[in-house]
């Protein structure tokens, strides 16, 4: 970065309460502060302002990767974060800093009225230096935004694989709907966690609600099975129907000695009976 | 040099393993266990494992060489306290450690020993 | 692909891989890796540090903490002056052993990870680079 002239910051500093008056004008003007405390925004155009001059009074140039930038990328990250989640697209983010070029562009042609080229050249360094910012602020407003959807993913899948106790020491998981890798692993973590949790020592996964059984499947069904062998618990399969014993053993599939019911019904009457229980009619 | 304790309780060695074991200490642990159950003609032998946040092919192959050797003499060897990430990424590795009893935790793994003593 | 930052660990002693072991649990902590991955890779780093000490003769592990595409990741590189691995498709078989006979083989040790790259040749070092992505 070309020298910032040191009246440029002094400019900057000296005009502040015009600067940032000017900005929220702009910023209300198109729409950008709707929705939001008018505090809120002030507080945060003074704070990004402070941030500024304060980088650049400590001389770091326009790449904003450098640690002397650390202070204001935090900022602009927690600010992509609080916009994404009240809703905000990542053009109306941006437009946070791209609505500061014009007030300060204005504050500088003032100060540099006798210099063109002078103003040119530092224009262009504070140009290049909010372009840099507002493009970072964008990349983490959709890394938010990613980062919050996968997080309704996660959940979303959880909530429609939830972990039963049917008894004292009897865990069921009935599975729903195709098993594809991502969502098995949430489940079969959730499952292994709550055996954990609860030290029930009989898992039973009901798969009565799954349409299909390919290799795959059966694959992270065994490694499920096996994960809760080596923690000290036991699993039993229920709602193998005769098309999904069939696919089983035309792929050829070794289920390792996997106990399997073709019902929850017969799976809970097994494992009541491994723990030692029976039941037996009343009167 | 440092080695992790193993305890007696009756007819039983009780093993906790609460540290980031390098490979000298695990198989430091394999020998003096070994050694422990021919003094003290053990029974069984329960190692608790709750506070491992790690298995790797070296350990998980020293519990199924500690879980063989008591075999050997007339000992049963049973896992205890496995944590699910752990168990996850040991199936993942390949290592189904089989042959090796487990348990939940130390109370039902005592258990698991005492029965399997009372059937003999 | 951005690197936030790099390092580099030395593995000579037994002592080292332990220490591997928990700068890569202090690696993925700070990229808020969830706890399975994180096991998975620091897993899979003492398998290969263990590699690198007892059939490398000792080397290094570069780490480096990546950013891409708005995720971000750690990197691993193990690399030794050793003898090389000969038949890397016989390596990369469940089972395979050399030496002392200690190995699982690197197919294991891959399955944990997302990436693994290996570059080896016999009497020319081996040089095994891993990544997780949180």
């Amino acid at each position: 970065m070309a020298a910032l002239q040191t009246s440029t910051l002094e400019a900057l500093k000296k005009d502040q309460a015009q600067l940032l008056a000017n900005w929220y004008s702009s910023l209300e003007a198109s729409g950008a502060t709707r929705n939001l405390k008018e505090q809120e925004v002030k507080q945060q155009t003074s704070d990004f302002l402070q941030l500024i001059i304060a980088g650049l009074d400590a001389g770091n140039g326009s790449n904003v990767a450098a640690s002397g930038w650390d202070e204001i990328r935090q900022f602009l990250e927690k600010l992509s974060r609080s916009r994404a989640l009240l809703g905000q697209n990542s053009q109306q983010t941006a437009n946070f800093i791209f609505a500061f070029k014009g007030p300060l562009f204005a504050a500088l042609q003032n100060h540099y009225q006798d210099n063109p080229s002078l103003l040119a050249e530092q224009l262009l360094e504070l140009s290049e230096l909010l372009d840099s910012l507002g493009m970072h602020t964008i990349r983490t407003f959709q890394e938010s935004r990613e980062a919050v959807i996968k997080r309704q993913q996660e959940e979303l899948l959880e909530l429609s694989t939830p972990v039963v106790k049917l008894w004292d020491g009897v865990l069921a998981l009935p599975m729903i709907g195709t098993l594809d890798s991502q969502r098995t692993q949430v489940v079969m973590e959730s499952l292994l966690q709550r055996i954990v949790d609860t030290g029930s020592e009989i898992a039973i996964i009901d798969i009565t609600g799954v349409p299909t059984v390919d290799t795959l499947v059966a694959q992270h069904l065994l490694k499920t099975v096996t994960a809760i062998r080596l923690m000290g618990a036991d699993c039993i399969i229920s709602g193998v129907r005769p098309q999904i014993a069939q696919t089983i053993v035309h792929l050829g599939l070794d289920l390792q000695g996997v106990v399997t019911k073709a019902n929850l019904a017969d799976a809970l009457k097994l494992a009541l009976s491994r723990l030692g229980l029976s039941l037996t009619k009343a009167g | 040099m440092e080695r992790i304790p193993i305890l007696q309780m009756g007819d039983f060695l009780l093993v906790t393993i609460q540290v980031d074991m390098h490979d000298q200490l695990a198989l430091t642990l394999q020998e003096d266990l070994s050694e422990r159950i021919s003094r003290t003609s053990a029974r069984g032998v329960l190692i608790d494992i709750s506070a491992l946040d790690m298995v790797d092919s070296f350990i998980g192959r020293m519990i199924g060489t500690i879980s063989g050797l008591s075999r050997i003499m007339d000992a049963q060897t049973v896992l205890v306290g496995m944590q699910p990430a752990v168990a996850i990424t040991l199936v993942e590795l390949g290592m189904t450690l089989p042959g090796v009893s487990t348990a939940l935790n130390v109370e039902r793994g005592m258990k698991l020993l005492q029965d399997w003593v009372s059937n003999q | 692909m951005t690197v936030r930052s790099s390092g580099t660990h030395p593995i000579h002693i037994e002592q080292d891989v332990v220490l591997a072991r928990q700068l890569t649990r202090k690696l993925a902590t700070e990229c808020g890796m969830r706890l399975i991955d994180l096991t998975k890779l620091v897993t899979a780093v003492s398998e290969l540090a263990r590699n690198t000490m007892v059939y490398g003769g000792g080397g290094d592990m570069d780490w480096q903490i990546i950013e891409e595409n708005a995720r971000t990741g750690v990197r691993l590189v193990f690399r030794d002056e050793g003898p090389g691995i000969p038949d890397i498709k016989l390596a990369m078989t469940d089972g395979w052993t050399s030496g002392n006979g200690l190995g699982l083989g690197l197919t294991g040790a891959k399955r944990l990870v997302e990436e693994f790259e290996l570059e080896t040749a016999p009497g020319q070092g081996t040089r095994i680079t891993i990544t997780r992505w949180t």
